[in-house]
């Protein structure tokens, strides 16, 4: 995507947008809500048209080879749209026709044996629990193997247990060669699956690299969290930014980033010093909360 | 890719048979019963007390011939709108489809096609219950599933077009309100169009539904040379409606 721009009305969704993945990857979208990473993922699938730029999937350009470009890829979108009356291995025989697999009955094996669902196959939809829906979304959008997989979001709104069942199976596929866009607000989801992240607010890319990377350059080596009244928070606050050092709300805490460089007096000797996270970086760059 | 592919069209058709496969039951539960109840309260009630014949018809024939119309209407754009509106709006179903390779084009021509497949096959119904009622078999019927396919595709297309269009489901109450029931109504099902005022009877000529209850009781009771043009309006109907609706829909689903 180069210099790509989509507006809704006078909200400008995406702006300027400058994204390359290249093949066999897993790059983490990361961003807070309402930074345009969904609005992104319909740009690429065709579903949304930009105002201005150019965006190239697999070497088809867009919008007007979106077809042939969707062909190729598959989608997990963020909201869960399985035909909930139907079975399990109905739904995913119509997505293998809708992508023109050519052994029908194949591709619904290979789905149900990477949903682990095969016992599951003949129950309608609506009796799966949300993990068993998620891997069978994942299942459908990989019917027809595509080199490259469009992820919005695939863990939102899931229990801690069934996320990681779900970041093992896309760990799967990134280790078997498919390059992955996986947009997210879960820093966790982004450090553990991306190879590199893209950090994304108010519809452009605000940094980009590996998480490592990420945070060694944002961040520094190690955070210091402070617990205390709010009165001595902002003592702590006004000391700490004295010396440039930046400083982010952490819940009830504040977090002192790249605390390795303070100087005398500037971390209390009560504070918590932890290594630096993707999150210390998301929060310092983004203003917004973790998740 | 090129447009309008058959693979697209028939991949959103099949998960369409999948659906109804767990709800045939019920719809032609009621495909079946409806023109019963109608035939028994207008044909066999009104007939035998108030009406005898009318345009030289047993009253029963008139309106079991005419139901057919009633049949495909209600069996078209009715599912059209709802389910679209549905399928749109709260199961997101449009979004997974649309992130296959199939265009919208492809998407509200299979939808089309299926509903007017279904409403063809439905829309002959009430032709059976009524030659259990007493209408003669003719050879012109064999072609009634062709003029209400022609038909529910037409109004398939309008359902289309209307879900593409409104903002809230609610607003449908004023489409069936304001179109469909007056269609429905000034269709000649239940009484002659010759038997209204002049300007209804033009009004009448534009009625895709009227054609379709003078073509099935020409069919049961033979063709006139005017029933060419009577097809062709529906197929001109059917065409028209149906680029409304794919760009109704296009401007629904594309951002």
């Amino acid at each position: 995507m180069k210099g790509v721009v989509k507006r809704f009305g006078t909200i400008t969704a995406v702006d300027g947008l400058d994204l390359e993945v290249p093949r066999g990857i897993c790059l983490g979208l990361l961003g807070p809500n309402g930074a345009g990473k969904s609005t992104t993922m319909r740009l690429l699938t065709g579903q949304a048209i930009a105002n201005a730029g150019e965006i190239r999937v697999l070497g088809h350009q867009l919008p007007q080879e979106a077809k042939a470009a969707r062909a190729e890829m598959g989608v997990v979108p963020q909201l869960d749209n399985l035909d909930i009356d139907v079975t399990v291995e109905d739904n995913l025989a119509v997505y293998a026709r809708l992508y023109r697999v050519a052994d029908v009955r194949a591709a619904v094996e290979r789905g149900l044996e990477l949903s682990r669902l095969g016992a599951r196959r003949r129950d309608a939809v609506d009796k799966l629990s949300g993990g068993m829906r998620r891997r069978l979304l994942l299942a459908r959008g990989l019917v027809h193997r595509p080199p490259l997989m469009l992820l919005d979001e695939p863990t939102v709104g899931l229990d801690p247990q069934i996320r990681t069942e779900l970041w093992s199976l896309i760990d799967g596929l990134r280790s078997g060669g498919t390059t992955i866009l996986m947009s997210t607000h879960y820093i966790e989801e982004a450090e553990r699956l991306a190879d590199e992240v893209a950090l994304m607010a108010d519809g452009k890319i605000i940094a980009r690299g590996r998480p490592g990377d990420l945070i060694a350059e944002h961040a520094g080596r190690e955070t210091a969290e402070v617990y205390a009244p709010p009165e001595r928070l902002a003592a702590v606050r006004a000391v700490a930014e004295a010396q440039g050092l930046p400083v982010r709300p952490a819940g009830p805490a504040i977090a002192i980033v790249g605390s390795e460089r303070a100087q005398d007096g500037a971390v209390p000797e009560d504070a918590v010093r932890r290594a630096a996270t993707l999150e210390d970086v998301f929060v310092l760059l983004t203003g917004a909360d973790a998740e | 890719m090129r447009r309008l592919e058959p693979a697209a069209i028939t991949g959103v058709m099949s998960r369409e048979v999948a659906n109804f496969r767990t709800f045939w039951k019920a719809t032609t539960f009621s495909s079946v019963l409806e023109p019963i109840i109608y035939l028994l309260a207008f044909g066999v009630g009104l007939g035998s007390t108030i009406v005898d014949r009318v345009d030289g018809l047993d009253y029963v024939e008139f309106v079991g011939t005419g139901m057919v119309a009633t049949a495909v209407i209600f069996s078209s754009a009715l599912p059209a709108m709802f389910g679209t509106f549905v399928k749109h709006r709260f199961q997101n179903t449009y979004d997974a489809i649309l992130a296959a390779p199939v265009d919208v084009e492809e998407l509200v021509t299979a939808e089309m096609l299926w509903i007017g497949i279904r409403a063809g096959f439905y829309g002959c119904f009430p032709l059976l219950v009524a030659m259990a009622f007493g209408l003669d078999p003719a050879p012109g019927m064999l072609l009634v599933p062709l003029f209400c396919l022609v038909t529910a595709l037409g109004f398939a297309a309008f359902g289309i077009a209307v879900a593409g269009t409104v903002s809230k489901i609610d607003q449908f109450s004023y489409v069936t309100t304001l179109v469909v029931t007056p269609l429905f109504l000034v269709a000649g099902t239940f009484f002659p169009i010759d038997q209204l005022p002049s300007g209804l009877q033009a009004a009448a000529q534009l009625n895709p539904l009227h054609h379709l209850v003078e073509l099935v009781r020409h069919a049961s009771f033979g063709f006139r040379a005017t029933d060419l043009i009577r097809f062709a309006v529906l197929i001109a109907f059917a065409v028209v409606l149906w680029r409304v609706a794919v760009q109704r829909m296009t401007a629904r689903l594309i951002d």
